[in-house]
Order: C-alpha cells, then sequence, then structure tokens
C-alpha cells in the first residue's frame, strides 16, 4: 500500500501525464520529498520557499484541506488519497494581501 | 474565440450585478473536450471583498469531483471587477496561468447602465484577448415535472 496523490492537469507535465502517481511519507512534507525523486520540480510546485505550502494550490487530505488539519506537517499514512487542484482565485487588486504566501 | 449563449451571458452579469460591489466569481461547465460552455454555476466568492475573489477550498474540491464523475470540464471561469475594467489585474495572471484550459471571462460592473464582458486565455503569464460570439439563448426545456 501506499499514498495516492491525484495531480491536476497543470501539474502532469512532471509526472509524464499521469493523472495518479503513489508515494510514502510520514507526513505531507515528507510525501512530497518522496515524490520529487521520481517526478523531478514538482516539489517545487507545491511548496514555497519559505517550506509552507504554496499559495496556488490546495491540497486535500482524503476530501479535507490540508490548511484546516496541519498544512505541510499533517500526518499522512498508507491507505490515504491526496488531491492537489489548482486554486481559482483573483481579482482587481494588483498585489495580493499580506498573508498570502504569493510566489511571484 | 469563445462562443456562448446569450442566457449565460445574462446569468454572469446578474450574478456580477448582485454580488456588487464585492467581486462575484463562477464557472460555466460542458462536455469534457467540447469547449462547450452549457451548465452554468455561480460560486462563492470566498474573501468577500471588492478587489479579491477566489473559490472557498471546499466548493472547489466538490466541484472538481462533480466535473468528474459527469465527464465535463471548465469551460468558463469568471468574475468581476467592480470599480475597473474587464481585463486581468497581475493576481489574475498569477492564478489564471494555473488553468489555461478554460476561458478566463471578467464583466466588469463599474458602470450600472452598460454591460462590459471580455475573454481571455491566460497562459504561462501571457494574457491573450479572444473574439466573444453571444448566440441564441437554447429553446427553454420543459419541466421534469410537469
Amino acid at each position: 500500500m501506499a499514498i495516492e496523490v491525484r495531480i491536476p492537469t497543470i501539474l502532469r507535465s512532471y509526472t509524464g501525464g499521469d493523472k495518479a502517481v503513489e508515494g510514502k511519507g510520514e507526513t505531507l512534507g515528507d510525501l512530497f520529498a518522496d515524490l520529487d525523486t521520481r517526478h523531478d520540480g514538482l516539489r517545487g510546485r507545491l511548496v514555497a520557499d519559505d517550506g509552507a505550502l504554496n499559495r496556488f494550490v490546495n491540497v486535500y487530505l482524503n476530501d479535507e484541506d490540508v490548511r484546516f488539519l496541519g498544512g505541510i506537517e499533517t500526518p499522512v499514512a498508507d491507505g490515504d488519497v491526496v488531491t492537489i487542484l489548482p486554486a481559482v482565485a483573483g481579482g482587481a487588486a494588483q498585489e495580493m494581501s499580506a498573508g498570502g504566501a504569493a510566489g511571484g | 474565440m469563445l462562443r456562448i449563449r446569450q442566457d449565460l451571458v445574462d446569468a454572469i452579469v446578474e450574478h456580477a450585478r448582485r454580488d456588487h460591489p464585492d467581486e462575484a466569481c463562477g464557472v460555466i461547465l460542458g462536455p469534457a473536450g467540447s469547449d462547450r460552455p452549457e451548465r452554468f454555476k455561480a460560486m462563492l466568492n470566498a474573501a468577500r471583498s471588492p478587489t479579491f475573489f477566489e473559490f472557498d477550498s471546499q466548493d472547489l474540491f466538490h466541484l472538481y469531483r462533480e466535473v468528474d464523475e459527469r465527464d465535463e470540464e471548465i469551460v468558463v471561469i469568471y468574475h468581476s471587477h467592480t470599480a475597473t475594467e474587464a481585463y486581468p489585474s497581475r493576481t489574475d495572471i498569477q492564478f489564471g496561468s494555473l488553468s489555461p484550459d478554460s476561458h478566463w471571462v471578467l464583466v466588469s460592473t463599474r458602470d450600472p447602465e452598460s454591460v462590459e464582458l471580455r475573454s481571455f486565455r491566460i497562459r504561462d503569464g501571457e494574457v491573450d484577448e479572444e473574439p466573444v460570439e453571444v448566440v441564441a439563448a437554447a429553446a427553454p426545456e420543459s419541466s421534469p415535472s410537469a
């Protein structure tokens, strides 16, 4: 058994087009590091420079947003399903409000 | 080019006016691979802000699940600008680049008398405006309970 990670279209260039990949780890951070060993660069699209989750993706453990669990430290286990979705956001503001760890 | 029915345009504008001065947002879904907007779905702006919108994360999760189950795609992602023109901001471009397969439709509600609706493709940080062809609304379906 492993952890299934569902990959959104925009990130499938890192998985050879696969919609889902498998990985392992004790926490979400471990899992992303493990995935990065086989899908080079994927972690950089999920985790910001400060080590927190990137503002531009939503990550769900089973069906719950991990921001309401433990963020990047959220414990994961065999049989869990992690879903990554691109955040849908925007608006007239030219800069995102403070607190949103924007990458750009 | 975005080809869209008049009733769907009307639904976007109506939603935008209703939520003014906060930004309104939503999607129009269509059969996967069709590029044909058919099913209007207003979304909650979790930011409830006049200058920012964001789909609620739980709503987003359910939206994607529904789209998968019904073999649909998100053809249009729309939102309003309530004091400025209907043109993608830098924030729109950052987030829009994550959904390059959807038409990014903006409507401005700065003028209550006129409708300003434009459509864009946003890819890799580049904005391309595209023509919008509005077609007549489909004949109303008969009510299933009738």
